[in-house]
């Protein structure tokens, strides 16, 4: 859930998408500014935090992975609880992650938020040679289900900061607080009896 | 799965999953499986259709009670200690992250038909209402024993060797009587029955002392906290945790039949014509019922109600507990109830459980004690479960079974189990050595 406070948004985004499509790419470069040719499958970090600085505040995404628990279709519904904001990924020369991009729109509406911020992006763009979803008919797709449309290259970084950029702005400013605050376990090294600080909702 | 895994897990309970997490983050080789469609086996939580579905044998639950997905209703409903053994291993683990957790509004006792708050600090024993004034100054010098006592500091110890004197020889040393003595064991220290009145006392002091320690945590009413949306979130948090170390997932996978060589070991895992080999197996007592005795069961009540529990200050978190002696049984009763603040129903709901180790088959006639407790609920839910032990020898077969879930009010026993497989698969201990005190919790 976003949450709100001076101007300061927290939001919790989580990642969909066919193994291999890219997904722990896109956020190693939007993150990390990195791209890995032969990125191994998810292990180690699949929680990552990146703050953007949109318009009139900032916006500090947690980023959820699947840590390949999408694989065998055993996704905990704890991934999608509060998320408010999530990116579907495909890669545009399969036509077979297209169509469970699409089974993952399904999911996302069935388990999701109703006021969840959903975007559509068509990875690997820079393999435009070995294409097989064209962007007119994944875009025909998002338009129809409420999701806005990128293609994106974790290669080259094409359209990546963009499509975090575009969920930051959409994302709705004034949510009233639905869910009661909770409270964050930490763990921190204690410096001179300092409280550690993080929030949450 | 046509692999091989050092460990095959199966079952997504919580001690499953704990485990499952540990030992990825060891850098094992897991595969973790479950014939449900859903994690957290018998320690899941429930939505309103699933729990229709478990109860009444129908899918559709009375429109009045608000959507199912606003419900998550615990299997097995525990508190978790602030300070206890659970708190650390999310801390050691830094499975935190993905949990949510708020403090338990109230914790209070069944004593002489009144339900009382739980004193647990000398300020409290003078004020409670459990005691008369001459009683209540000889608990507030228990109390500040308990409190300042220090296992390694022998000028605490008052020259009595803790190790050894009973509790019941402690207590009688401050004269407390036994209604005080009843509260302190079962409500403060949370004994199950009087065993530990003829066992060493340092049990009942450091159990003593865990409950003022968390209490005085996070400002709470009681020593508890409690994850957002329920219990159930926390395998899925452990089975994280799992993943993102490499452990693979599938849920839905039925039969799960454990496969043996000729010596007896465990050698492998079959699911729908598939085998995946493996040198371990761990798992809960339901894979494995040749391996496994039934030990007990436990009797409980699901209630569903519009109101808190009468008596308990409003509380919308809260446990009671009715020590066995004042209700004439052998083991205790435990009141448990949550609500909409800790997400686990819709706005203006609460659900209550009941529950006790069972010592009849008419867990409506046994537990009513505690029913009547509630006043009037919108709908009630009446189960009995099997409690099973392993009784396999894991250094034979290779096969690390866990003990079905009891009847406490907290995870205490529950982590106990889980570090003892722990160490038992791994030849190694756990070491939860984790700073509390620079540990804290964050609030928005």
């Amino acid at each position: 859930m976003a949450t709100i406070g001076h101007n300061n948004l927290n939001a919790k985004l989580v990642l969909l998408g066919d193994m291999g499509a890219g997904k722990s790419s896109l956020v190693l470069r939007f993150v990390k500014g990195q791209f890995l040719e032969f990125q191994e499958s998810t292990i180690g970090a699949a929680f990552f935090s990146q703050t953007l600085a949109v318009n009139d505040a900032t916006v500090k995404f947690e980023i959820w992975d699947t840590a390949g628990q999408e694989r065998y279709h055993s996704l905990a519904p704890m991934y999608y609880r509060g998320a408010a904001a999530a990116i579907i990924v495909y890669d545009i020369t399969s036509a077979d992650s297209f169509t469970r991009a699409k089974k993952w729109v399904q999911e996302l509406q069935k388990q999701g938020n109703p006021n969840m911020v959903m975007a559509l992006a068509g990875n690997k763009a820079d393999l435009e040679e070995k294409r097989k979803v064209t962007a007119e008919e994944a875009r025909a797709y998002a338009e129809e289900n409420g999701l806005f449309f990128m293609e994106t290259s974790a290669k080259t970084a094409a359209n990546v900061n963009d499509v975090f950029h575009e969920i930051a702005k959409r994302l709705p400013r004034a949510q009233p607080n639905q869910n009661p605050a909770g409270m964050v376990l930490v763990d921190r090294p204690a410096e001179g009896g300092a409280r550690a600080a993080s929030c949450c909702s | 799965m046509d692999e091989e895994y050092d460990v095959v897990v199966l079952g997504t309970g919580l001690k499953e999953c704990i485990l499952s997490g540990l030992l990825s983050v060891d850098g094992l080789k897991v595969l973790h499986m479950d014939r449900n469609d859903y994690y957290g086996g018998e320690s899941t939580s429930l939505n309103l259709i699933q729990l229709w579905k478990k109860f009444r044998g129908s899918d559709k639950p009375p429109a009045h009670l608000g959507s199912s997905r606003d419900y998550n209703v615990d299997m097995i409903p525990k508190f978790i200690m602030a300070n206890g053994a659970l708190v650390r291993v999310l801390i050691h683990t830094d499975v935190t992250k993905y949990l949510y957790f708020k403090a338990v509004d109230g914790s209070f006792v069944y004593n002489k038909g009144k339900v009382h708050k739980v004193p647990a600090t000398d300020m409290e024993a003078l004020k409670s209402p459990l005691m008369g004034i001459f009683e209540k100054r000889r608990a507030r010098k228990f109390f500040i024993y308990v409190q300042d006592y220090n296992e390694n500091d022998p000028k605490t110890h008052e020259g009595m060797d803790l190790t050894r004197v009973t509790t019941r020889e402690l207590i009688a040393k401050y004269g407390l009587d036994d209604n005080t003595v009843d509260f302190i064991g079962h409500a403060l220290a949370l004994h199950r029955d009087d065993r530990y009145l003829n066992e060493p006392a340092l049990e009942t002091v450091k159990k003593m002392k865990l409950y003022a320690e968390s209490l005085a945590r996070f400002q709470g009413g009681s020593p508890y906290i409690y994850p957002l949306y329920g219990l159930g979130e926390l395998p899925q948090a452990f089975a994280r945790l799992s993943a993102v170390y490499g452990g693979t997932y599938m849920l839905n996978k039925p039969e799960c039949k454990v496969e043996f060589d000729e010596e007896g070991k465990v050698c492998g895992v079959t699911s729908e014509g598939e085998t995946a080999k493996c040198k371990k197996v761990v798992c809960d007592p339901s894979y494995l019922p040749n391996k496994v005795r039934k030990v007990g069961k436990v009797a409980r009540a699901i209630c569903i109600m519009s109101h808190p529990i009468p008596n308990t200050n409003d509380s919308h978190s809260v446990q009671v507990i009715l020590p066995q002696k004042q209700l004439g049984r052998r083991s205790d009763m435990y009141l448990f109830c949550c609500s909409y603040s800790h997400n686990v129903a819709p706005k203006g709901k609460f659900i209550a459980f009941v529950s006790t180790e069972a010592e009849t088959d008419q867990p409506e006639i046994e537990l009513k004690p505690g029913l009547d407790l509630l006043g009037p609920v919108d709908e009630i839910f009446f189960d009995v479960y099997d409690r099973y032990e392993p009784v396999n020898e894991p250094s034979l077969d290779n096969c690390f079974i866990s003990t079905s879930y009891d009847a406490t009010t907290h995870f205490e026993s529950t982590v106990i189990d889980v570090l003892n497989m722990y160490s038992m698969i791994t030849g190694k201990v756990l070491d939860l050595n984790v700073d509390l005190s620079a540990a804290s919790a964050a609030e928005e």
